[in-house]
């Protein structure tokens, strides 16, 4: 493997992870990207709870949440939920 | 030499002297579910649960995969963890087997050996536990009661050691040791805990840089068992395999020590070898087979015929270097085994035996007895006829490598 991980002699244990999860982009796994109309969102943060990955984050100082893309894998649970159809799923590439 | 503890003896059987020595092992929690012929363990402890005779948790699951799991998550808090199974119940534990070796959670299992279904068959035989070799357990097969006893006990020194940090199982056979009530010389309260000692865990490194002990901890959060892809997962299995070598010396170790309280002593802790010295003819086994082939081997000697037995007390890690010592200067060796791998030439312990002595300087012929499957009875008599047919193989060589002993043609 590549010489700049680690060996089997210096990694932890059972898997630990020595690094965070933040270093894993997981956002370009996805095929569908969520699309949220302004207009329609309450900002009820229904979807912020039922995010699976955490890729909706909350900003009480804008009082308004935010997409992390770069983590989210469009599984489209958000959409599903959203109890005013607020987040429609769209292709990433379009 | 250190004074012997004084031991108190009480009858019991091999589930009623584990059971026994979990209470006395300061174990946090038990999970698990009862199953034939291991259910006396669970029961008797569940006694000890309700009379208050000890402190720990309890759970009584609904499925063995569910004891398995619950074992693991209470042992990846930090938590002395003991469970116990048999049969189909360790092979609905099967997936959480490898889990639970590869989260290094130190879990004790006892397991009643007894035959897989179908047809069903509630007696005893190996099938169950050979079958999950390289689920990344260590695996210790006893003789009698009083081994039953004193493995579990040491097997918690075994499975914490910071160059272990694996899981054990403890098979004993099925009703022949499970069932039946032997004198078992048991320690005090005390002097067990003591040897026990408490569960220390190592530091690790975790994801914010911290080092902390391996548990999980809210206020030091780790992730155990995450994804690991191609680039990671090799790494861990080799750490597992590492691990596996380094019990080799804990066991002994612990062996050692526990004969220096007790005056007990299995061999060297991975072999125990009967008459070997200058044996011509040998026999390996596992399990309880032991006992009655001794009284074999006796009557061989005063016979004038050189007869020995190895007995593999510990099957993972394979204590290959101790297998070779132990028979390469003898003629001919016959393997018995308590279960069958179908189409393969034979059975696990057979494979493994030979597999060592292939490097030996003089290699002896090896030959593969299954016997026994379902709880079959194997006589002395039967067991007498094994040496019989190695003398005559020294001889003629051999004719037929995998032999079905007791089976009606």
């Amino acid at each position: 493997m590549s010489s700049n991980e680690e060996g089997w002699k210096e990694i932890a244990p059972a898997g630990v992870c020595s690094k965070s999860s933040k270093l894993f982009l997981t956002g370009d796994w996805k095929t569908y990207m969520p699309i949220r109309d302004k207009a329609k969102c309450t900002i009820c943060l229904t979807c912020v709870v039922f995010c699976p990955d955490g890729a909706i984050h909350w900003h009480p100082e804008k009082g308004d949440i935010e997409f992390a893309l770069s983590f989210c894998k469009g599984c489209g649970i958000c959409a599903n939920e959203c109890p005013t159809k607020a987040i429609t799923m769209k292709l990433e590439q379009e | 030499m250190k004074k012997l503890v004084k031991q108190e003896r009480v009858a019991m059987s091999g589930d009623e002297a584990i059971a026994y020595a979990v209470k006395q092992s300061d174990v946090d929690v038990v999970a698990a579910y009862p199953i034939t012929p291991q259910t006396i363990i669970v029961e008797k402890f569940g006694e000890y649960v309700a009379d208050g005779e000890v402190q720990t948790e309890f759970v009584c699951t609904e499925s063995e995969h569910s004891a398995l799991a619950a074992s693991l998550s209470a042992s990846a808090t930090g938590a002395r963890t003991f469970t116990a199974t048999a049969s189909a119940g360790l092979a609905l534990m099967h997936e959480m087997l490898f889990v639970t070796s590869g989260c290094r959670a130190p879990v004790v299992m006892a397991v009643a050996n007894r035959a897989l279904s179908a047809p069903l068959n509630i007696h005893g035989d190996h099938s169950d536990s050979i079958a999950q070799r390289d689920s990344g357990w260590i695996q210790l097969y006893v003789e009698n009661a009083q081994e039953a006893y004193d493995s579990v006990i040491q097997a918690f020194r075994i499975a914490e050691d910071f160059g272990v940090m694996l899981p054990i199982m403890v098979g004993l056979d099925g009703f022949t040791v499970s069932h039946t009530l032997e004198n078992v010389e048991t320690l005090p309260d005390e002097v067990t805990k003591e040897f026990v000692g408490t569960r220390l865990l190592p530091n690790v490194l975790t994801h914010e840089n911290k080092k902390v002990p391996f548990k999980l901890d809210p206020d030091n959060p780790m992730t155990m068992g995450p994804m690991a892809l191609p680039n990671y997962y090799f790494e861990f299995k080799r750490q597992q395999d590492e691990a596996m070598k380094n019990a080799l010396a804990v066991i002994q170790k612990v062996n050692d020590e526990y004969a220096e309280l007790t005056g007990r002593k299995y061999g060297d802790g991975l072999v125990e070898t009967y008459r070997l010295e200058d044996a011509e003819i040998a026999a390996v086994c596992i399990g309880s087979t032991a006992g009655t082939m001794k009284t074999v081997v006796d009557e061989l000697r005063q016979e004038g015929i050189k007869a020995g037995l190895l007995r593999l007390r510990v099957f993972r890690p394979l204590p290959v270097e101790e297998i070779r010592t132990a028979l390469e200067n003898v003629k001919a060796v016959a393997v018995l085994d308590k279960s069958l791998s179908f189409g393969g030439n034979g059975g696990a312990v057979f494979h493994e035996v030979r597999h060592v002595l292939y490097d030996s300087k003089a290699k002896p012929y090896v030959v593969d007895y299954v016997y026994g499957l379902g709880g079959r009875d194997a006589s002395p008599r039967e067991l007498r006829g094994i040496y019989q047919d190695l003398l005559q193989i020294v001889n003629k060589g051999v004719q037929n490598p995998i032999q079905y002993l007791g089976l009606r043609e």
